[in-house]
């Protein structure tokens, strides 16, 4: 069963990741994890104009496809209920979770199968399941292995990276009777296999995530390599698809260059193993394949990212995680510190929509703003322009025109607005720039030895003993 | 308001610049490899046997013996086939005693158990396939169901070389895919696999453990 981990004010983000960061063992198991994704994507992307021009491509789709997101939903809507697929909306998460469940009542579901969604963990799905009788199973091997450990995904592809193969191998053979200890990890998935492939053949229903909704052809796309995600989609009688309503786009012919930005930058792969493109519920002769499918398209903040220009590029988002592997904070943290459902760089600017900025401000500090994610994000978000709109966001006075979001002015500190205003003055105003220049010169020896966070790990900062001015003056 | 008209009305509100709409088809076509069959076919075999796929050259009348030989040394019992499907009634006509044809006939609620259980292997033919990525093109249908390519832990599948397209969209653009999609569409391009325990790759996950892929070259006969 999936446990809530609730969203903690800044201090619990800081000890969270120095909890983590005293874990040698965690910190290797990233370091390691993260190492060999970034060379696998590397590989894909041998030629360097190729990777611009697809990436210009990438985001010029996505792009397109938010400024039209309105019509092309309802194109979607229009074409996949012509081809019997049911459409539900929801603006938050309850709706979403109210709606798959009276789905689930309607037939009388005990279980249902789950292919890998990370919206499904937005709306924590299978808490929402389990508190109405009905055991929501996870089944792809990484959320299959986090769900038995009583965890949540520590990264959006790969579920599981922050465990070891002993420490899975441990947990087999405690949670699934009759498994003995082995860290042979071609026997620890044979295990999953075998133990999975009874539930679904006998799950009431399959819940998937979408990766891309085509609205010309009303067609739900789903990408993995398991196998699993197939499964739920074709063997229980009922298939419910969840998505964020910005997962749409209007051309089949779009699909293609956004799955191979997909799959490169994700896990360094030229394709995966399948890619499943589901148009119709189980049609009359067809013998297997559910006979009902629905899609809930899900909102939960992200219309108010859409509102902004700035931020709507958050929206672009193909959950590939290359920001992640790619972010020096995300290496060393791990998922877990950010304690939202998405963690690293793209957690930490959607989550604020979904949470509010009071719940989620911390995470956009949690940054070098060293431009690493920006550089490999197949669709171009500019995620550290975005991180440092979050922070003046956070830092807006309530009410003013700088606070747009639910939640802005949440990290406000009056001591520091105050010394952020006269800083301002000082250096707007040349004839006070000088004198306070001069006064910090020949005052620099009352500068406080305790400068707070600064002094934890670094020596005080003393203004020079003369000013760069005085310097330039000296040498003419 | 339901919730259909608040979320479209919050989105309504917003005004936008619509950027040109992407030229893709440009992008490919300027990007594409012109490449004769030959080539694609060895693209293709280089890609998939990259992933743990058995490729095999046949051709249109000698596939079923070569099936029948691979079978008999991975020891299958049973071969799960489509029903009234061209090379499904080729492999009956042969009345193999060594390895038992089974139909898939019915509807999967009447037979789950034996197809999860008992059924070895399968084979299915391809619409088509993708040399870029070494990917297999299937269309699912009544006489060949979806399961079919993902419950059995062997996959074997037929594929005419002739129908190797460069890459994904110029095989939806040549067979105009986005005016005829069926119920599903499947790209398939290795056995199922994972990397979720300590990025080590395992074959077998939940769908095949083993993908043959039988390449058909001409001779004079059909698949």
């Amino acid at each position: 069963m999936s446990h809530t981990i609730p969203i903690h004010p800044d201090s619990d983000f800081k000890d969270r990741s120095r909890a983590i960061l005293n874990n040698p063992s965690h910190r290797k198991n990233f370091r390691g994890a993260m190492d060999f994704l970034q060379e696998k994507r590397r590989g894909q992307f041998p030629d360097q104009d190729e990777l611009a021009g697809l990436r210009e491509l990438g985001a010029t789709i996505r792009r397109y496809s938010l400024a039209r997101l309105p019509q092309l939903l309802e194109q979607l809507e229009k074409n996949l209920t012509a081809n019997g697929i049911q459409v539900h909306w929801a603006e938050t998460a309850d709706e979403a979770n109210a709606i798959a469940l009276n789905i689930a009542r309607k037939h009388n579901a005990r279980t249902i199968a789950k292919g890998k969604s990370m919206v499904s963990e937005e709306i924590e799905f299978n808490h929402a399941m389990a508190a109405a009788g009905i055991d929501a199973f996870e089944t792809d091997m990484g959320e299959y292995i986090v769900q038995i450990a009583g965890e949540k995904p520590s990264h959006i592809i790969m579920p599981a990276i922050h465990k070891t193969k002993q420490e899975i191998a441990a947990l087999f053979e405690e949670k699934i009777p009759g498994v003995a200890y082995t860290e042979d990890v071609d026997a620890l998935i044979r295990i999953g296999r075998q133990v999975l492939r009874r539930k679904f053949a006998e799950a009431d229903i399959g819940l998937s995530g979408v990766n891309f909704a085509v609205a010309e052809t009303g067609t739900l796309c789903l990408v993995e390599n398991e196998g699993n995600g197939r499964m739920c989609t074709t063997v229980p009688k009922v298939h419910i698809a969840i998505t964020g309503i910005e997962k749409v786009v209007e051309k089949l012919e779009h699909v293609p260059p956004l799955y191979s930005l997909l799959t490169r930058s994700a896990t360094g792969q030229s394709i995966t193993t399948y890619f499943n493109m589901i148009s119709h519920p189980r049609q009359p002769g067809e013998k297997d394949g559910p006979e009902e499918v629905h899609l809930i398209l899900l909102d939960n903040g992200r219309t108010q990212a859409f509102a902004d220009e700035q931020l709507r590029a958050t929206l672009q988002c193909i959950r590939c995680g290359a920001c992640m592997n790619h972010c020096p904070v995300y290496a060393r943290i791990g998922g877990h510190a950010y304690g939202t459902t998405y963690p690293g760089p793209i957690g930490a600017i959607v989550s604020p929509h979904m949470l509010g900025l009071d719940a989620t401000y911390p995470l956009a500090f949690a940054s070098t703003l060293c431009g690493a994610c920006v550089e490999v994000c197949p669709v171009k978000i500019p995620i550290t322009d975005i991180l440092i709109r979050l922070r003046n966001e956070a830092q807006a006075r309530p009410g003013s025109a700088e606070a747009s979001l639910r939640g802005s002015g949440a990290g406000r500190k009056a001591l520091v607005s105050t010394i952020w205003k006269a800083w301002s003055q000082i250096y707007s105003r040349l004839g006070i720039y000088r004198l306070t220049s001069w006064f910090m010169s020949r005052g620099r020896d009352l500068s406080p030895s305790d400068q707070g966070a600064w002094t934890r790990c670094r020596t005080p900062l003393i203004p020079a003993p003369k000013r760069l001015r005085d310097l330039l003056k000296a040498k003419k | 308001m339901s919730a259909r008209e608040n979320i479209l009305r919050r989105l309504r509100t917003t005004s936008t610049t619509v950027p040109a709409l992407p030229d893709v088809a440009n992008w490919y076509s300027s990007h594409r490899r012109n490449e004769d069959v030959t080539q694609r076919v060895t693209r293709l075999r280089t890609a998939l046997e990259a992933v743990h796929t058995e490729v095999h050259d046949t051709t249109f009348t000698k596939w079923p013996d070569l099936l029948l030989s691979i079978a008999a040394k991975k020891d299958l019992r049973n071969l799960l086939i489509g029903t009234e499907t061209p090379h499904g009634s080729k492999l009956e006509a042969l009345q193999p005693n060594k390895l038992k044809l089974v139909r898939y006939e019915h509807a999967i609620e009447s037979w789950r158990d034996q197809l999860f259980d008992e059924i070895d292997a399968s084979l299915t033919s391809s619409r088509s396939a993708i040399a870029e990525t070494g990917t297999l093109i299937l269309w699912p249908d009544a006489a060949e169901p979806r399961l079919m390519s993902l419950v059995p832990h062997i996959h074997f599948v037929l594929l005419d070389v002739t129908k190797i397209h460069a890459d994904f969209h110029s095989a939806m653009s040549a067979e105009n895919w986005k005016d005829t999609l069926p119920t599903n569409a499947l790209l398939i391009s290795s056995p199922s696999k994972t990397a979720d325990i300590q990025q080590t790759l395992a074959y077998g996950a939940h769908g095949p453990r083993e993908l043959v892929v039988l390449l058909c070259h001409a001779d004079g006969g059909n698949v």
